[in-house]
């Protein structure tokens, strides 16, 4: 499954039932104001390395660019565009978005 | 009206989950989804619903709205097994993280594990969140 | 692959509507096709004619409509949602007795069944909420 999370994890709880909802081998895109979570230095960045044990994480770049963060990605995460969200959209056999 | 009459899609059926996850009458999310739910029922796929998070509070007993002026739209819930939507799948931890047990919900559900509901998520054809 | 997009978000106040946007273009030039768009909840707030936004930023509404103009997209704008939020085409207008109609181009209203059918005729469906 494809997993779609939009909101920041630092201000909200979508990206931590995400992950506790998410079967091992599942993917994760961070969209919008989530993508604060695939950022280093933040309180969070331990939970989403231990994330990544069990689910592939991805950022969308143009989430990551508008807000000035796009030089500050956690090793391990995959930076994609838009065709890429769609290529993991087409990819999966589902997806569901944490809203 | 015409649009909902023709719902023979080939006699495909998939797996519909609704995933729950907000509170009742802070957002109108809640409502709205069921009112989704409920035209599901029409299209004879197989359907369930996910409660977690502040989802569960969804099925609270006792939900008394005249003093808030909004309409209590809790009852709907027990309508569903009319409608042959009888799987409905509430997330322990969710419940434990609230001080809510089985016994405090209007209707009678699925209580799952996070492990068995993400398993159950993840054979879904399509997923809907609110 | 046939998708199915679900907006779930009015223009502006969320990202919602311009994330769904930007992957319906990116989808049509990775040669898949756009279903339908389905707007529900705020969402429906995207079909208004009469937003006048800033001259140097981008108009939402009007991109929605020369989208599905060029790429024969399906949207729709259900009924139920936009009947609570005054979203109105001519038809509904003069069966509610309103003195105004305000449905922009490219979108019709209709029931949430198009939702459900575009879960089951699409490949993939996707929820760009908040």
């Amino acid at each position: 499954m494809l997993h779609i999370v939009n909101k920041s994890p630092l201000q909200c709880s979508s990206l931590e039932s995400c992950l506790r909802l998410a079967t091992k081998g599942s993917a994760v895109l961070l969209i919008e104001d989530a993508i604060y979570g695939a950022t280093k230095g933040s309180r969070i960045e331990a939970v989403i390395q231990g994330a990544m044990a069990h689910v592939k994480v991805y950022a969308l770049s143009a989430d990551l660019q508008a807000r000035g963060m796009a030089n500050r990605v956690l090793d391990g995460v995959t930076v994609v565009d838009y065709g890429g969200f769609v290529d993991l959209v087409a990819e999966h056999s589902n997806c569901q978005s944490w809203l | 009206m015409s649009d909902e009459m023709d719902m023979e899609e080939g006699g495909v059926v998939k797996k519909f989950m609704f995933v729950n996850r907000k509170a009742p009458y802070g957002t109108i999310y809640a409502l709205e989804g069921l009112e989704v739910v409920l035209i599901s029922a029409a299209f004879e796929q197989d359907v369930s619903l996910a409660f977690v998070d502040d989802g569960v509070y969804e099925l609270v007993k006792g939900q008394d709205t005249k003093e808030l002026g909004q309409k209590n739209f809790s009852p709907t819930y027990r309508a569903l097994e009319g409608y042959d939507i009888e799987k409905l799948y509430v997330e322990k931890e969710s419940l434990d993280a609230r001080g809510l047990t089985e016994d405090d919900l209007l209707v009678d559900v699925q209580v799952m594990t996070a492990a068995e509901m993400a398993a159950a998520m993840a054979e879904q054809d399509v997923v809907i969140s609110f | 692959m046939k998708f199915g997009v679900l907006v779930s978000e009015g223009p502006y106040t969320h990202q919602a509507s311009d994330t769904a946007y930007n992957f319906c273009k990116a989808a049509i030039e990775k040669g898949h096709e756009i279903f339908r768009v389905f707007f529900y909840h705020d969402g429906v707030n995207n079909s208004t004619r009469l937003t006048e936004p800033p001259r140097d930023d981008r108009h939402i509404v009007n991109r929605w409509s020369e989208l599905a103009k060029a790429h024969n997209i399906d949207l729709v704008v259900c009924i139920a949602a936009a009947q609570r939020r005054g979203i109105m085409d001519e038809n509904e207008a003069k069966r509610q007795g309103k003195d105004a109609h305000n449905i922009a181009e490219g979108f019709r209203i209709s029931g949430l069944g198009q939702l459900v059918e575009a879960g089951i005729q699409c490949d993939r469906l996707v929820t760009f909420g908040d």
